[in-house]
């Protein structure tokens, strides 16, 4: 990344509150474009907090988020999502009541006409490997599954960046595998921001890596020197230590 | 795809030809008082329509569907008194409640108030409408000249015309092609309205509203529009009605009205346009049969159908019919094609 180039997202003091509790504890995080950061810590750390904040489902309580410069805090989760950014949610957010096939089209909707929307959620579906349960319903599927589908429907979105809230969680190995390559391949072209305990995923996909805990950054840098870092090794013990 | 486009293409099909059959052979089956009998009840069809769109599509639990009818009847009598040509009076009767529904709607849902709110504020807004309605007895409620009645309501309304011929009324006989012709363009339209991409929003909204919003939707406007739409139909529907008995009394607002148009769309089945619809004559009909005898009250046997259904075929009786013809008659391709909630089904 340029050094004096306008940075894809940029969160400055980023700081939620919950009556008492300091979920996200003035957080500085800049990602360049096409940049892809793991996020990790402990349970309650904030990540989840720090997406919502970055997607408008929550405003901060204090901070600013600048997407390629321009100030996003405070917007609505449709006009963020506008500006290009995508979000698969730590709870799967998907339609239950529609087919796998009409949830990414309905992604790809927002952008197109109903033809194109179409022709785009079939290869989307054709690329993220759900071409085979295309008609099933969702709510019908398999966790890994309604993972897959939400990680389709957020790619039919062609957003810039996306954030994936811990997208292996309940995939077996073979499941987790694929699912890092096809993080890898969707770095390509886009930026991304994964959140995941899995450090066997973390070890697959990372460079950079961000260490949240207790609302705030532990340490932030590639991910051999975090991964080695003993303090970071004292926040996940008892998890499944680096 | 293809399959499921094809055989959407099929069930709108055989409906459109099923809806012209009713309405051109009823009239040779039925005489003249059973004719207008079953013109109320599809008066009341369209209603249920409405309430089935916004409802089980748009996922928007309004109790007062029965507002914007109200408003549609009065609108189109005190419209048709004033104008003396009906074509005017109609236009009127549909956009005057939908504007209503669309001001409603826009301080419900970019006021961000809560689903159940949306009930409470609807319920409240018929109550108010019918006790105003009911307390514009006196000449002081005239509007042109049309008085408004108070709760004696507007007797001898002008009936239809043909367009630009006041002079021309229709019929009891000939009102009846208008009202089911009405359902009929009502239905197409709905149908329409879901297959476009607009319409398969507005399921995503009531499927998953985070989901949508995540994806770029704004809800708020969705919803709004849907409201609105909902509001002309029923608005359509009010103008039937006035027609059918050349009256209209702020009974049109009461909440008995608002909880009528709810069970036909449950006893139907919510999530589909055709159960609505045979909700409403069938439980209009029922009312008639009840009516016509004394022992029982007829609100009793209402309410115990009602419970019956919704402890015995919760879904409604169409999407359980559906499923079962679906299990006898299509086989299921390997991966399993499950049913489609979202295709716009009849
Ligand atoms: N809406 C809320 N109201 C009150 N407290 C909240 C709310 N959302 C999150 N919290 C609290 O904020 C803290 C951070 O939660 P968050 O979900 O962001 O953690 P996380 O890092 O995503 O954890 P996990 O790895 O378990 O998903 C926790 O203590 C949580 O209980
Ligand atoms: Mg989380």
């Amino acid at each position: 990344m340029n050094a004096d180039a306008v940075p894809l997202l940029e969160a400055r003091g980023m700081t939620m509150r919950f009556g008492g509790v300091t979920a996200v504890n003035n957080v500085d995080f800049v990602l360049g474009e096409v940049e892809l950061r793991c996020l990790i810590g402990p349970n309650g750390a904030g990540k989840s907090t720090f997406f919502k904040m970055l997607t408008g489902q929550l405003t901060p309580t204090a901070g600013t988020v600048r997407f390629r410069g321009e100030d996003i805090t405070g917007a609505y989760p449709h006009q963020v999502a506008r500006r290009g950014v995508g979000i698969k949610t730590q709870v799967p957010n998907v339609f239950d009541g529609l087919t796998v096939r009409e949830n990414v089209f309905v992604a790809a909707a927002r952008l197109h006409q109903a033809r194109t929307a179409r022709r785009i959620a079939d290869e989307t579906i054709e690329h993220v490997g759900l071409t085979r349960i295309a008609g099933r319903m969702v709510g019908q599927l398999a966790h890994g599954q309604r993972q897959w589908v939400e990680i389709a429907a957020v790619l039919a979105q062609e957003p810039d960046l996306l954030l994936l809230d811990e997208p292996a969680a309940g995939m077996n190995k073979e499941e987790v595998a694929r699912t890092s390559e096809l993080i890898r391949e969707i770095n390509k072209t886009k930026a991304l921001i994964v959140v995941e305990h899995d450090m066997q995923f973390i070890r697959m996909i990372a460079k950079t890596v961000t260490v949240f805990n207790q609302g705030s950054i532990l340490i932030e840098d590639d991910v051999h020197t975090v991964l080695s870092n003993q303090s970071v090794r004292d926040v996940y013990l008892g998890r499944q230590a680096a | 795809m293809a399959g499921a486009i094809a055989s959407g293409w099929a069930s709108f099909a055989a409906m459109l030809l099923a809806g012209l059959v009713l309405m051109f052979g009823l009239p040779h089956v039925f005489d003249l008082f059973g004719l207008l009998q079953m013109t109320v009840f599809v008066a009341m069809a369209v209603l249920a329509l409405s309430q089935g769109f916004i409802w089980g599509y748009g996922g928007i639990m309004s109790f007062g569907q029965s507002a914007f009818f109200g408003l549609g009847g009065y609108t189109y009598a005190v419209a048709v008194m004033n104008l003396g040509d009906s074509t005017g009076a109609v236009a009127l009767a549909i956009a005057l409640p939908a504007a209503f529904a669309a001001l409603l709607g826009y301080f419900m849902f970019y006021g961000r108030i809560s689903d159940a709110y949306v009930g409470v504020v609807t319920l409240t807004v018929t109550v108010i409408l019918f006790n105003v309605f009911n307390s514009t007895a006196g000449d002081w409620y005239t509007i042109g000249n049309a008085p408004l009645g108070g709760f004696n309501g507007m007797p001898s309304v002008p009936p239809l015309n043909i367009p630009g011929h006041p002079d021309e009324p229709l019929d009891p006989g000939q009102l009846w092609y208008a009202a089911m012709g009405s359902l009929i363009l009502v239905y197409v339209l709905l149908r329409g309205v879901l297959a476009s991409r607009f319409g398969r929003v507005v399921v995503a909204i009531r499927e998953n509203e985070t989901r949508a919003m995540l994806l770029g939707y704004d809800p708020r406007l969705y919803k709004l529009l849907t409201f609105t739409l909902g509001g002309g139909i029923a608005g359509l529907a009010g103008c039937l009605f006035t027609n059918w008995g050349s009256f209209i009394s702020p009974t049109a607002f009461s909440l008995a009205q608002s909880a009528q148009i709810i069970i036909f769309v449950l006893v139907g089945g919510l999530g589909t346009l055709l159960g609505p619809i045979l909700g409403a004559v069938a439980i209009q009909y029922m009312v008639t049969l009840i009516g016509a005898q004394q022992k029982v009250d007829g609100n009793l046997i209402v309410g115990v159908v009602l419970i019956g259904f919704v402890l015995l075929v919760p879904q409604g009786v169409v999407p359980v019919v559906r499923n079962v013809l679906q299990r006898l008659f299509v086989r299921t391709p390997r991966g399993g094609t499950a049913p489609v909630a979202s295709e716009a089904r009849p």
